[in-house]
């Protein structure tokens, strides 16, 4: 169980660097995304001018206030909430996400499935989980929303945040076929028949 | 005509004003602060949970509740799909198109004065309208009760990740209620972490397939502490919560004793031939926000 910090963006090694049960806090950059805006950047063939290559995603859609463009609020948007969503719906965006973009790094609560597992272990990815519902905290280790593109999908747009010591996040699952989920999942059916017999079901 | 109202009693008559200030305070103050009795439920499961990862997590949901307070920001991102409960008592006189309506502004009025992020878009054409509002949406289920010159509405933001964490079955009667319980452990399995435990599990037992689905969201929502009102119903509930947290899911689907705070059973009268079940989950974040009119003025609460 080590702690590591990582200015965004990453290199392939320090992603094989960690390991399920780790943490890490992030620095520097982070970008947001979801299922609209993987829908139309995959399925609808639509591309970001965002250069995410080994980079860190956050599956999420913030709340935001419109604001003047200024020095640290170039989008045009200040965060008033940003936290995260469910991972699960976005599973097939994985590998396309780290092939064609570059992306290194999936923040999420839940955790995704077999096929995202492979693709961190084929081109060195990670997931890092983040504890959902609990975005008042989370927003304070947002500085600033840097810059949005595809914002005609807003709240869904592709967003770039500035960020300060975003974390402590748990590797959740690594580059090396390590998944907390699939370890839990494995031990919650292998319960389940005392839970039922104990129900007074056969 | 009819006489509506008792002789001699001053019937509760409510501005429609007053319900679109009371609509669009609730669904912010609902964001916001949880109500006592799932910040109660929190530090009972603190105060039980054995595994180490579990109780980090916990801790940080508890450090959110906190710091949502002091920096008056949202417990979660997720604003959810607003639902208002109305619950009319006799001796009240209201224009019922114009509830409807005030209630719909006081939704549109937060979203946009906040703001507040809007989580409501259309299902075909996935176009957000910016105001948390839709066809049919919010949704206002209304019920009539007993006590005198009183109108409470209850805020419930209902988050999607525990949303789509819902499951119907029309089981049939040889299913037994061994049926039923399988039903909701399994669902409870499926759903995982996905679903943002802990939860409380809703479980809607008979009625027709919509009627079950609802009583599931009732459950679902309904305060920590509070029990069905059937006793089998009520029964039910203590097995189920025990197999549910025997499972061993967790906080977030990563393990621990904490996968529920509870889970809550409401029962319908349902067909000789039918035997529905139904599951509908509420997240940690677990919000809700009342005001109650009174001929004495309006309380605000959980």
């Amino acid at each position: 169980m080590t702690h590591h910090t990582l200015h965004m963006p990453c290199t392939e090694a320090q992603i094989r660097a960690l390991r399920v049960g780790d943490t890490v806090t992030l620095q520097d950059t982070l970008f947001g995304i979801r299922d609209a805006t993987q829908i139309h950047m995959f399925d609808h063939g639509r591309r970001t001018r965002f250069d995410l290559k080994g980079h860190a995603v956050i599956h999420t859609a913030p709340n935001v206030r419109k604001v003047d463009k200024r020095g640290t609020n170039d989008s045009g948007y200040e965060a008033v909430c940003i936290g995260t969503t469910t991972s699960d719906r976005m599973e097939r965006f994985t590998r396309p996400l780290m092939e064609r973009e570059g992306v290194r790094i999936i923040i999420g609560k839940g955790g995704l499935r077999e096929d995202s597992l492979r693709a961190f272990q084929e081109l060195g990815g990670v997931y890092l989980a983040i504890i959902g519902g609990t975005a008042a905290l989370e927003t304070t280790w947002i500085e600033a929303i840097e810059d949005v593109d595809l914002d005609d999908l807003n709240p869904e747009s592709l967003w770039r945040f500035r960020i300060r010591d975003f974390g402590p996040l748990l590797v959740a699952m690594d580059s090396h076929g390590g998944s907390l989920y699939a370890e839990v999942q494995q031990k919650v059916q292998d319960r389940r028949a005392a839970a039922l017999a104990k129900l007074g079901v056969a | 005509m009819t006489l509506m109202t008792k002789a001699g009693v001053e019937p509760l008559r409510i501005a429609p004003e007053a319900i679109e200030e009371a609509a669009k305070l609730l669904y912010i103050r609902a964001l916001k602060v949880l109500p006592d009795d799932i910040k109660q439920g929190f530090t009972r499961l603190d105060a039980g949970e054995t595994d180490g990862t579990a109780k980090a997590i916990l801790a940080t949901m508890i450090e959110n509740i906190g710091v949502a307070e002091r920096t008056d920001n949202l417990l979660c991102q997720d604003t959810g799909i607003p639902i208002f409960n109305v619950e009319i008592g006799r001796e009240v006189e209201m224009d019922g198109w114009a509830l409807k309506q005030a209630i719909r502004r006081g939704t549109e009025r937060a979203t946009k004065e906040h703001p507040l992020r809007s989580s409501v878009v259309h299902p075909i054409t996935r176009k957000n309208e910016h105001t948390s509002c839709g066809a049919h949406v919010p949704v206002i289920n209304l019920d009539f009760v007993e006590a005198e010159r009183v109108v409470r509405l209850e805020m419930i933001p209902k988050g999607s990740g525990s949303e789509n964490g819902s499951f119907l079955q029309m089981l049939i009667p040889a299913d037994g209620v061994a049926g039923v319980k399988r039903f909701v452990v399994d669902a409870a399995m499926k759903a995982g972490g996905k679903v943002c435990p802990p939860i409380i599990m809703g479980v809607g037992v008979g009625g027709t397939s919509d009627l079950c689905m609802h009583l599931a969201k009732v459950a679902a929502t309904r305060p920590l502490g509070s029990r069905c009102a059937d006793p089998e119903g009520a029964a039910l509930e203590d097995g189920l919560s025990e197999a549910v947290n025997s499972l061993g899911i967790g906080p977030q689907g990563l393990g621990g004793d904490s996968t529920a705070f509870a889970v809550h059973v409401e029962v319908a009268a349902t067909h000789i031939t039918m035997n529905p079940v139904a599951v509908n989950i509420q997240c940690h974040s677990a919000r809700r926000a009342s005001a109650t009119f009174t001929p004495d003025g309006v309380t605000i609460g959980f």
